[in-house]
């Protein structure tokens, strides 16, 4: 079956968002609620064309990518090896996990000054605390992934000869994969909160610095841009998710016939 | 005579479990157990479940461990996973996010065999198995019968001498498996391999094999063996011929103790309904 893009499922996606945008601009418009504090969108899609003129645009989304994807990757990467290692090896499980049940309760906001005194007022310490908002998910969907691959497959492969390396690779790996994915898409969105927390609390730079900093000279409108760019980054970070996790787990969708 | 292909020979296998009272106790599932399987016969073994038939099998393929007795392959104890051997689960086991064809080829890529090499030999065995025009489809796609047909592929393609086959046939329904027995004679006849066969269906057991074993409860051991003296090859309506009837009933008469006994054990309450049903099909199929 595929998607298809019929007029009736556009209309019935597009309609709630225009009545949305239509009551956002009649609302302050006709004076029902203070234009002062709530921008139209009119006002606000003519602070995003402004900051897009004057190069600060690119320079925001520029600044939060790089922080949000820096912090991502990082925890992707140490999540999911750890995350592996921790539901293939008991023992390694057995040892760290008191240790990792601590730690991920201790929260990324929290330790925030902590990492300031670390890693100073830079680009470190946000890199951070984004890396430590995503790791959490990411390590404990890896390992309950790998716990709980059928046992099934992993005998059948044995009884074929399978070597651990075979077993891990071309086993556990593929059947921990969807679970694996579970966790990067839940990163993703802390991700995202994590860099506009770490953004309002020390920057000169990133949507989450000119969202604060507008509302603080009182340009509401960019205010408002800051807030749509930082929806408009998480949707698209997430689109991205989607996209790479269709790619590696596209076995379970049930939609590839061969021919 | 030639030498038996797999000897057992007073073979034991128990485990440590707790009891209701949290004491820890030796749980024998298998105890003096003996059988010689011999080169490129067909012999199921046939018991109720739970009487230990799979355990065996399991340490058959190196998946479990016996804990006394001796167990030799060709003549030479067994030491963990036998490579000559290919196993069939019920289950069918097979990698969801391989295709059919990358599915049979699995034990050769644990071989080593190259990608090309490996594909063309998996190409014949799914020919085999009749499922040309599927190479491509995934597992999810296909049919309890014929992923249990792409699993049998799966462990013939690496040309193991062995075939240890565990209930497999045990989750399809009662025309599938009968059409998937007559498919797994018309292989065995041309790739002559020794297949242990596991079952509880007695019928499935004379229908297929050379000789059958019925097992005693738990634990288990091996209470009798008859041949099954019927030529080959082997159609349907045999099933329905004097001789298969009177090998029905002698087989059923060697089960029907081990059955009877455990329904009036209290301990084995949980299996109750298990034996239960066994028994009234064994009773059902001598009535006829």
């Amino acid at each position: 079956m595929g998607f298809k893009l019929t007029s009736r499922r556009v209309f019935d996606s597009t309609v709630g968002i225009v009545a949305f945008l239509a009551l956002w601009e009649a609302l302050p418009q006709l004076g029902i609620v203070n234009p002062g504090y709530l921008s139209p969108p009119s006002a606000v899609l003519g602070a995003v064309l402004d900051l897009a003129s004057s190069g600060d645009l690119l320079k925001h989304v520029q600044a939060s990518l790089f922080r949000s994807f820096a912090g991502l990757l990082l925890a992707i990467a140490s999540g999911v090896s750890l995350g592996l290692m921790m539901g293939w090896f008991a023992r390694v499980e057995s040892v760290l996990d008191p240790l990792l049940q601590f730690f991920r309760q201790t929260s990324a906001l929290a330790l925030f000054p902590v990492f300031i005194l670390f890693l100073g007022i830079g680009e470190l310490s946000k890199i951070a605390i984004i890396f430590w908002a995503s790791f959490w998910p990411i390590l404990l969907s890896t390992i309950s992934g790998v716990k709980q691959v059928d046992g099934l497959l992993i005998n059948s492969a044995l009884s074929m000869g399978a070597n651990r390396w075979f077993l891990f690779t071309k086993i556990v790996l593929p059947a921990a994969s969807p679970s694996i994915f579970t966790g990067i898409r839940l990163a993703g969105a802390y991700c995202i909160t994590a860099l506009v927390a770490a953004e309002m609390i020390g920057a000169h730079s990133g949507l989450g610095f000119l969202t604060l900093n507008s509302q603080e000279v009182f340009q509401i409108p960019s205010m408002y841009a800051g807030i749509l760019l930082l929806a408009v980054v998480g949707l698209l970070l997430n689109f991205l998710l989607a996209l790479l996790e269709r790619r590696f787990t596209y076995w379970r969708r049930g939609l590839r016939h061969g021919g | 005579m030639a030498a038996p292909k797999i000897i057992a020979r007073d073979l034991s296998m128990e485990y440590q479990a707790r009891d209701e009272a949290g004491r820890e106790e030796r749980v024998p599932v298998l105890e003096g157990f003996d059988l010689q399987v011999r080169e490129g016969e067909f012999l199921s073994i046939l018991g109720p479940s739970g009487c230990g038939k799979s355990t065996f099998m399991n340490i058959l393929a190196g998946l479990a461990h016996k804990t006394g007795g001796d167990l030799l392959v060709d003549g030479k104890p067994l030491q963990g996973i036998n490579r000559n051997q290919g196993v069939v689960f019920q289950g069918y086991a097979l990698l969801p996010w391989r295709t059919v064809l990358d599915n049979i080829a699995v034990g050769l890529e644990i071989r080593g065999v190259s990608k090309a090499q490996r594909l063309e030999t998996a190409r014949e065995y799914l020919e085999l198995v009749g499922l040309n025009g599927f190479a491509s489809r995934y597992p999810h796609e296909l049919s309890g019968g014929m992923r249990q047909r792409v699993a049998i592929a799966r462990s013939l393609a690496y040309d193991p001498d062995v075939l240890l086959m565990d209930e497999p046939f045990a989750a399809l329904d009662a025309q599938t498996r009968e059409t998937l027995q007559s498919e797994l004679l018309r292989i065995w006849d041309t790739h002559k391999k020794t297949i242990v066969f596991i079952t509880h269906s007695l019928d499935e057991a004379i229908f297929l094999s050379d000789r059958v074993a019925v097992m005693t409860q738990r634990p288990g051991r091996i209470k009798e063996i008859f041949d099954i003296d019927l030529a080959r090859p082997r159609l349907p309506e045999l099933r329905n011929t004097q001789a298969f009837v009177h090998y029905r009933q002698r087989a059923w008469e060697a089960l029907r103790d081990e059955v009877t006994d455990i329904t009036r054990e209290p301990a084995a309450a949980a299996t109750h309904q298990n034996w239960q049903s066994i028994a009234t099909l064994g009773g059902y199929r001598i009535g006829v």
